[in-house]
């Protein structure tokens, strides 16, 4: 059997250590900065969930999901499944889980719709951000957690970034398609009116790219809910900790338990935005 | 139309004028336009420098309220002409007047505002914003410029029901038909009280029977309205029966600048020749340029007997009746006019005919096919004022239609 040459050996590793060194302490003070923005809003987020009445959060999911959906029984079913999550035991582990992925959900929004926007209106800017977005969806979601393990120390700041950064790709994706597929037709209209480029974007291209943006931003919360799942091996409290617990102890009672807990709100929140976003579309297209 | 066609070309109110415009697409054409390399062929330059010749050296000169047609096939640089009219697309040279302004020459705001006031455009896939109402599309001129909302909904409100599409503001443009999409283009449009008004193919995807409607509309439009319009088309036919003036272009060169009836009896080059050879007659020549002065006329004050007279030396079985200032009555039929010979008291009126065949000068032959289908005796012109212009007979339709063209537009 032949092996790989040994001279050919390039320290991929080791520059990227190097780099890791050198960010934390050249610009540590920018990393302190982020992550008590991240706290800040994180705990914000998490208290309004947790300080929400339960009777008043499954009756609110009901009703939101009838109206939205437009079905009285998808309300009863996506009710019905909060109930089951809480009878599991679960209420408060749920909570914190959603508040985790409401947070990187609003600041991946924050982040990624301004970036897909500047993607959208250079080349140039989308030829720099597409590979790097492609690399960001094809890494191993563990892999994230190392760098912001290194950034942010344990805890809920790293757990929040590494779900950050794991979930912002398809937002700004979307974003970016969104406003690049509004007719040339519409927007050489609005020119010939007189709009100025802002208020082509705010008024055209940004209102007719919202369906797209819709499905990004459903896209991205299914991926921060799974995301945070795994962010819990860093210091993430909810229900993926209760997973990684159970397969510590193998228990595999409580890791179902918990497990399908999380499969039950996946399925909440992405019905609820999948619907929203299709009536987005249907409004556009009659 | 007509209303500008007996202008001379050199009259002095030009509210838009183009001289010698290029627009060449690709790298470095403004290069390529210093370097004083022959660009007789598009074909060629395209394949030596991989740049497009889109418009070669255009001028023209459009006056006020003036209905000027640019024509030509796909490829031939009319809607890339029509865009740089408002610099959708930048010239690569050339100067643009508008106004006697060199628009080329403006900087961003002072072309904002030429968009926003002087200017509006129709298009050809009616670039109507999809998530807006019927409504808030017509206003949309007025919004940009920061007009309050009252205000532009009562303009657009105004401009929907010239168009004819009132009870259908609130709806969205998707759950409009085609024709009716474009009647809120052309609403929009005329909504900001454009001086000039730019429609690139507005009616090219309507189907035929909508398309026609449309173009009697707009004639009828721009009659009251009397803006400047460049109208860009394809269709021989839209443009001759639109234009004051018509343009026609190819491979981005203007061959030839005419009224329709030049374009028809003077073709410039083998081109156009072949162009308006299916044109046919019947689409081009009005009634007003075939008719003729009929050989007898009776007066509302005649009497009968010298009634007979007049109609017994032109020979003809049929006389024409006016009153004062060529007032047209109607048509008086030898036969009748011989029985009241024996009534007492009656007047030349009296004989009549109910309903005669009248047409107005403007209308084409094509239209008058099922007059004289119907009428035993030629169709009398009247204009807009009622007066009696003169007569076509049945012959004279047919003469024109098979006549050389040449002679035809000639008279």
């Amino acid at each position: 059997m032949s092996s790989f040459p040994e001279f050919v050996r390039i320290p991929l590793a080791d520059w990227i250590d190097a780099i890791m060194d050198w960010l934390l302490t050249e610009f540590a003070t920018l990393f302190d900065a982020i992550g008590h923005i991240l706290l800040v809003v994180l705990l914000y987020i998490e208290r309004f969930f947790l300080w929400l009445p339960w009777w008043f959060a499954i009756l609110l999911v009901g009703v939101a999901s009838w109206w939205v959906m437009r079905k009285w029984w998808m309300g009863l079913i996506m009710a019905g499944l909060l109930v089951l999550i809480g009878s599991f035991g679960y209420w408060e582990l749920a909570m914190m889980t959603l508040g985790l992925t409401t947070a990187a959900v609003v600041v991946s929004l924050a982040v990624g719709i301004p970036v897909g926007i500047t993607m959208a209106k250079s080349d140039v800017v989308e030829s720099i951000i597409r590979p790097i977005l492609d690399a960001m969806q094809t890494m191993p979601s563990f892999v994230y957690l190392i760098p912001a393990l290194m950034l942010f120390g344990l805890g809920k700041v790293p757990a929040l970034f590494a779900t950050l950064i794991y979930a912002i790709p398809p937002v700004i994706r979307l974003t970016n398609v969104g406003i690049r597929q509004v007719s040339p037709n519409v927007i050489e209209a609005a020119r010939a009116f007189g709009a100025s480029s802002r208020q082509i974007l705010f008024e055209v291209q940004i209102p007719l790219a919202v369906p797209s943006i819709m499905v990004g931003i459903n896209q991205t919360t299914m991926m921060a809910l799974a995301m945070v799942v795994i962010a819990s091996m860093i210091g993430a409290r909810g229900l993926g900790l209760e997973v990684l617990l159970a397969i510590n102890r193998i228990e595999v009672g409580r890791g179902f338990e918990a497990g399908i807990s999380i499969v039950f709100l996946a399925i909440i929140i992405d019905r609820l935005t999948h619907a929203l976003a299709a009536r987005q579309e249907k409004m556009l297209t009659p | 139309m007509g209303t500008n066609k007996n202008n001379s070309p050199e009259s002095t109110d030009k509210c838009l004028e183009v001289r010698s415009l290029w627009k060449i697409f690709g790298p470095n054409a403004e290069d390529l336009l210093d370097s004083g390399m022959p660009l007789s062929s598009k074909a060629e330059t395209l394949e030596k420098t991989g740049c497009v010749l889109a418009v070669r050296d255009i001028s023209f000169a459009v006056k006020r309220g003036e209905f000027f047609v640019l024509m030509g096939l796909s490829g031939s640089g009319k809607s890339t002409v029509i865009r740089c009219l408002l610099r959708l697309i930048e010239p690569t040279r050339g100067t643009i007047l508008i106004n006697g302004e060199d628009i080329c020459a403006y900087d961003r705001a002072q072309l904002i505002h030429l968009r926003r006031h002087t200017t509006s455009m129709v298009f050809q896939y009616f670039g109507l914003f999809p998530h807006r109402s019927v409504l808030d599309n017509v206003a949309y001129g007025l919004k940009v410029r920061d007009v309050s909302k009252e205000e532009r909904c009562a303009k657009a409100q105004e401009a929907i029901e010239t168009v004819g599409l009132k009870g259908w503001e609130h709806q969205m443009p998707g759950a409009l038909s085609g024709g009716m999409q474009q009647r809120v283009g052309i609403a929009r449009a005329l909504t900001t009280e454009p001086e000039i008004l730019l429609m690139d193919e507005p009616f090219s995807g309507l189907d035929p029977l909508i398309r026609r409607e449309m173009q009697d509309e707009l004639i009828e439009l721009q009659d009251k309205v009397q803006k400047t319009i460049v109208f860009v088309t394809h269709d021989l036919h839209e443009a001759l029966k639109m234009g004051d003036r018509i343009a026609i272009m190819r491979d981005g060169k203007i061959i030839q600048v005419g009224a329709p009836e030049d374009v028809i009896s003077q073709p410039a080059d083998d081109y156009v020749r072949e162009f308006v050879q299916d044109a046919s007659p019947a689409k081009v020549l009005t009634a007003g340029r075939v008719m003729d002065e009929p050989d007898a006329m009776l007066y509302e004050w005649q009497g009968i007997k010298a009634a007979l007279h007049v109609m017994s030396s032109s020979r003809e079985d049929y006389a024409f009746m006016v009153g004062r200032n060529r007032k047209f009555l109607g048509l008086v039929t030898l036969k009748r006019l011989k029985s009241l010979l024996q009534t007492e008291g009656a007047s030349i009126k009296d004989a009549l005919e109910p309903d005669p065949a009248r047409t107005d000068p403007d209308a084409v032959l094509e239209d008058l096919f099922p007059l004289a289908a119907e009428s035993d005796y030629p169709i009398a012109v009247v204009d807009q004022d009622g007066r009696f212009m003169g007569e076509v007979q049945t012959s004279a339709i047919f003469e024109n239609m098979i006549q050389d063209k040449g002679e035809g537009a000639d008279e």
